[in-house]
Order: C-alpha cells, then structure tokens, then sequence
C-alpha cells in the first residue's frame, strides 16, 4: 500500500515537472489588462535559432517597443507544421488574442481553417498566398537578397560550382534558387550550381553533412536556405566561403560568411498592431523588398570581397530600391527552353508567386 | 568518380554515423538486461547541452565531456529509479524523460544559443565508437557478466534463483545506456555541428532506438545498421548534387521503414525472435513474485 502510493506520488510529480517545463518552452505569457490589445505569434523553430525564428522574435519585440502598453505580445515556439498547428493557432485566438501572426508556409490551411471559427480575431499568415476576410498574407521579397548574393557569389566562385542547401519545394525557395542562378550566371556563364534538398528547415547536422557533401564535389560557395548556421559553419571549416541566412551570421563564421540576407519584420509587425489597436485593420497582400526595408543586406565582410565588388552589390541593391533593377529581367527561359519572361519585361508577381520551375541552365528537377 | 571524392564521402558518412552508434550500442546493453529506455532523445539533448554550457563557462573539454557524462548518470539514473524501484511502465516512463529532456535542454541552454564555440576534432569520437562496439559485442558473447546481464534479460526470476542481484544490474545497464546517450549528444553539440540549438539532436534518439532492433540486438549488425542508415543518407545527398533525381522524402522515412520490415520479418519467425529479443524486455521486474 505504501509503496504503491510512494508511486503514485512520484508520477504525478512527474506529470507535473513535465507539464511545467512543457509550458515554460511554450513562454505562454498571460497577464493583461483588458484595454490592451492581445498579439500572437507562431513560431516554427525556436527563437535561439539565429536565423528564419530569431528574425520573427526580433519582429515581436520591435512591436513591443513601439507600441509599449498598448499591446501584450506572446509566442508559441516549435510549432510543427501539420494539424498540431491548429491546436496552437486556436488557442491563441480562444485565450482573446485580438491579431496572430502564423510565421511560416505550411500554416496556410491550418490559418483559414482557424480563422474561420473566430471571425473577430484578425490573422496574417506569412510567404503563403491564400487571404479571407481576416486573413492578411504578408512576405519579404528575399529574392532581391538572392540577386545580389547572386552576383557576388559568381564573381567569388573560383571553381565555379557553388552548392545550395534548400529545405522543401516551394516558391519561395525555388524563387531564391531562380534569382540566384540568374544573377551568378549573368557575371559569370561557366557557373553550375548543386542543389541539395533536405527536407527541413532546421536539422543542424543534416544543414552540415549537406555542406560537406557539396564542398567535397567541389562547390567553394555555400548558399543555404535553411535556418541554421551549421552550413556557415562548416564553409568555414573547409575553408570556402558562405552567405547567411536571414539573419547576420558573421559571428560564427568570421572568415567564411560573406554577406546575408536579412528578414526585418518589425515596421510590418507595428503597423498591423497599430492598425488593430485604431481598428483600421483590413485584410491585404503585403510584399515588400529592398525599398521598403523588409529585406536588407548584413554588412559586407570587407576582408573576403574588394571593395569593387562591394560597391556592385550596393548599387545593385539600389537598382532594385528605384526599380531599375528587376531579379527577373527578360528574356528568362525555362529549362525546357520556353520564353517565360520576354526580352524588356519583367517577371510579374502572380508568376513570381507560383515559381515551381527551374529557369534554364541549372540542372535536375524540380522535386514534386 | 575519383579517390578524393570518395574518401571524402566516407568521411562525412563517419562524421555523420558516429551518434547513431553512441545511442544504439548503449540502448543495446539496456535492452539485453530487459529494460526499454524511450528516453534515448531526451537524454542526448540534455548531454548536448550539459556539455556545450559547460565549455561555454569554462573552456574545458575535459570538463565539458565529465558534465555531460554526470548529466546522463543523473537522468538516467532517475529513469532506473522509476522503472525499477517504483515499477513504473517503461514506456510512459521513457516517453516522459524524452519530453522532460527536450524541456529541460530547451530551458537550460536559452541563454547560450547562438554561442560561437570552437569544435573538437570528430575522430576520437570516431575510434572510440568502433572500439566501443567491439568490446560491447566481446562483453555480452564472452564474458560471464556479459552473459549474466543476458540472463537477467532473457528471464529474470531464474537469474535472480541463481544468486543474481537483477535491480543492481539493470541499474547498470540502464546508466551505461544514458551515459552513451549523453556521449552521443556531447558528440553531436561539439563535434558534429558545434552549436547549441534546441531540438538539435532533429530525431537521431528514435533512430537510433529503431536501429537497436534492426540489429535484432547484435552490436556488429547495430554497426552496420548504423552505417548502411548513414550511409544511404549521404549517398542520396551526394546523388541529389550530381543532378539525379531522387524522393527525398523517401529516404528520410526509410530507417523507420526498414525497421518495421525487420520488425516483420522476427516476429514472423518464432525461433529467430527467441534467438535474438530480450525475453524479459519491457516486464517490470517483482522481487520474491
């Protein structure tokens, strides 16, 4: 009897250590007055992840800086993208949250379908393309990043391969890979590039093994569009050289990362709180680069690239800023050889938008 | 293909295999003496990141490597407390120090993500999984603790007859599990990709727990599993950048597929299962029932 009770003791203080830690990952912080407006967020990895999460994070504590008591903000982290994903989102918007950003792709379904049963609470779902009345869509042009990254990576590329670690087949991606490819092969025809898919956005030795792979068959460029700096890290092992992803990553590899690209969340973030705290808030497709400020270059390592190439880098991003620039000039064929994009146009952003082809020159299929 | 090239595949599938043997060899002894440890991924989470805070704090390998190592004692410690002081069920129990793990790694190691740490060099750990399984398949096929540990597995009420204390020795066995487990994370937070992120270890626990049991239980097998699993997953890498086109989804699935096949293909066969399964895994040991 005794020993049996001692067990039961011990599983319920099991079942609540576990639960306890299981709520303090979460960091659901609820503790607001009533006149101040609620936001959520979604994360898909951890804030720690110095990369795709850290940037969002930043983001949410823009907002709370500006916005100061008139909002309370609260994050769900590690939130896989599958049907977990409603139980996450829904309770958010059932513990009053008045606006919930869901920061990642594959939310899209798992957003309307919560949308749908709280028709009061407003939602933005970011990089996907379905909207409802509640429902705002919002995303970064990255690929502008890509274009310039393009450019430098083809003039830097002295074997010219440069390895590209993606996570899954979407547009965003197959987008980056496009500008990218576009922008290298413009500086510099002879350049192939070897793509690796490996299925997640965050798996730091797998983002490594991938690195490695690439760098062994002879890649001296590491592109990566995942959110770990394992890639960087391992550039900077094998002695070649990287860009970061979404975040400034120089810290870890000071001698590789050449530049980055980096998400800056926080205006958007403010403004769409601020327009649900006036109640002015309405449903829109955002989409914005460069000129905006959404997207912006890490500073350029000046021990890696001459200060010629630094300068082509800014004045490309200026180009894009005043639009005399577009990543996806005319003419840009398919790798079937069909004209997409006709010589004097420019990609248009319903074509942009639904990317899943590969443009010519780059080898392999896109992955179904 | 040239020599350069695939020595330099070898390579990566070395660096990439090693965890996999740390977990698997040590979930190996646990499962032989009759006990299932879920935890494996929990427990590699909290030695990753044991480990990582502490040659953060003081620049020490030695240090870092002892800490994470007690940091494995310590768990899996608590988890042999549990299953066989308490009696727990070792599936809720294990499941439980995994969840606890991922917590607790998370909650510890916040204020150090994102930490710049020099890496140690992977080869040690390399060398020293290969002699690990050696004297791990030498330990349980020819010596006499190797063989009273299967005992203790294979029936524990006749092992406990024979004068065995069955408690002391799972305990053992169950802690020498945790501590390859917390080795494997150690491994994986400096030497693999020398970082800390939460949820680094990305499943490698319940690969390595699917592995233990493709083995059916041998350690040569559980190295070759471990390298056949690590191995088609470089290989698929290296084929994707050469331009084949391949289902990658496919190959992530495909541990766990070739498990259920082995799961299958024993437990078709009477004979073969009784050669190889622990009789005893997974049954709560009474004593004087």
């Amino acid at each position: 009897m005794k020993k049996q009770s001692l067990v039961l003791v011990v599983i319920a203080a099991i079942v609540v250590i576990a639960g306890i830690f299981f709520i303090t990952n979460q960091n659901i912080q609820k503790d607001v007055s009533d006149d101040q407006k609620k936001i959520g967020f979604i994360y898909i990895g951890p804030p720690g992840d110095h990369g795709w999460t850290y940037m969002h994070d930043v983001g949410r504590q823009y907002l709370e800086k500006e916005l100061g008591d008139s909002v309370s903000t609260t994050y769900i982290e590690n939130v896989p993208e599958n049907a977990d994903a409603v139980r996450s989102i829904r309770k958010l918007a059932e513990s009053g949250h008045d606006l919930i950003f869901t920061t990642s792709f594959n939310y899209m379904d798992q957003t309307l379908e919560v949308a749908s049963e709280f028709p009061d609470v407003k939602f933005e779902h970011a990089t996907g393309f379905k909207r409802a009345d509640n429902v705002s869509t919002y995303s970064a042009r990255f690929y502008e990043g890509r274009t310039v990254i393009g450019h430098i990576a083809g003039k830097m590329t002295e074997t010219n391969t440069i390895g590209y670690i993606v996570s899954f087949p979407i547009p965003e991606v197959i987008r980056g890979i496009n500008a990218f490819y576009l922008a290298a092969s413009k500086v510099n025809p002879d350049v192939k590039i070897k793509i690796i898919w490996v299925y997640s956005w965050y798996d730091p030795g797998k983002e490594a093994d991938a690195a490695n792979t690439l760098i062994n068959q002879g890649a001296d460029i590491i592109v990566q569009h995942t959110d770990s700096y394992a890639p960087c890290q391992a550039a900077e092992k094998a002695g070649v050289l990287a860009f970061g992803q979404a975040s400034n990553q120089e810290a870890f590899c000071p001698n590789a990362h050449m530049t980055a690209i980096e998400d800056i969340w926080g205006p958007y973030y403010a403004a769409k709180a601020q327009a649900v705290v006036d109640g002015t808030w309405s449903s829109e497709d955002t989409w914005q680069g460069f000129k905006d400020g959404m997207v912006e270059m890490s500073p350029y390592n000046e021990k890696l690239l001459s200060s010629d190439l630094i300068a082509e880098a800014k004045a490309i991003e200026e180009g894009i800023e005043n639009g005399t620039i577009h990543s996806f000039e005319g003419p840009i064929y398919n790798q079937a050889g069909e004209l997409v994009v006709k010589e004097g146009e420019v990609a248009d952003d319903g074509m942009l938008a639904s990317m899943m082809f590969y443009v010519q020159g780059i080898d392999g299929e896109v992955p179904q | 293909m040239n020599i350069e090239l695939i020595i330099g595949i070898l390579n990566i599938v070395l660096i990439s295999t090693t965890p996999l043997v740390f977990a698997g060899i040590g979930e190996l002894v646990t499962e032989k003496s009759g006990v299932l440890n879920l935890g494996l991924e929990g427990l590699m989470l909290v030695g990753a990141v044991t480990g990582f805070i502490t040659l953060v704090l003081t620049g020490n390998y030695f240090y870092s490597l002892f800490f994470s190592i007690i940091s494995g004692v310590i768990l899996s410690g608590i988890f042999a407390f549990l299953v066989l002081n308490l009696m727990t069920n070792q599936i809720a129990t294990g499941l439980a120090l995994t969840i606890f793990g991922i917590g607790l790694s998370a909650m510890l190691g916040k204020k150090f993500a994102g930490t710049p740490i020099d890496g140690l060099n992977p080869y040690y750990f390399i060398v020293i999984s290969f002699l690990l399984v050696f004297l791990v398949g030498y330990f349980l096929s020819k010596t006499k603790s190797g063989l009273i540990v299967r005992a203790v597995g294979e029936n524990h009420n006749s092992a406990y007859a024979l004068g065995y204390n069955v408690i002391k020795i799972r305990y053992l066995t169950i802690i020498f599990g945790g501590v390859m487990s917390s080795l494997a994370g150690y491994y994986i937070s400096i030497c693999y990709a020398p970082m800390w992120q939460e949820g680094m270890t990305a499943g490698r626990g319940w690969i390595a727990l699917a592995l233990v049991v493709f083995a059916t239980w041998k350690p040569w097998r559980l190295l070759v599993g471990a390298y056949i699993f690590g191995g088609v997953a470089i290989m698929q890498m290296n084929l994707q950048a050469i331009g084949v086109k391949l289902p990658g989804q496919f190959f992530n699935m495909m541990p766990y597929i070739a498990t259920l096949i082995v799961l299958v293909f024993i437990s078709s066969n009477k004979v073969r299962l009784k050669l190889s399964a622990p009789s005893c895994l997974n049954i709560p040991y009474e004593k004087n029932s």
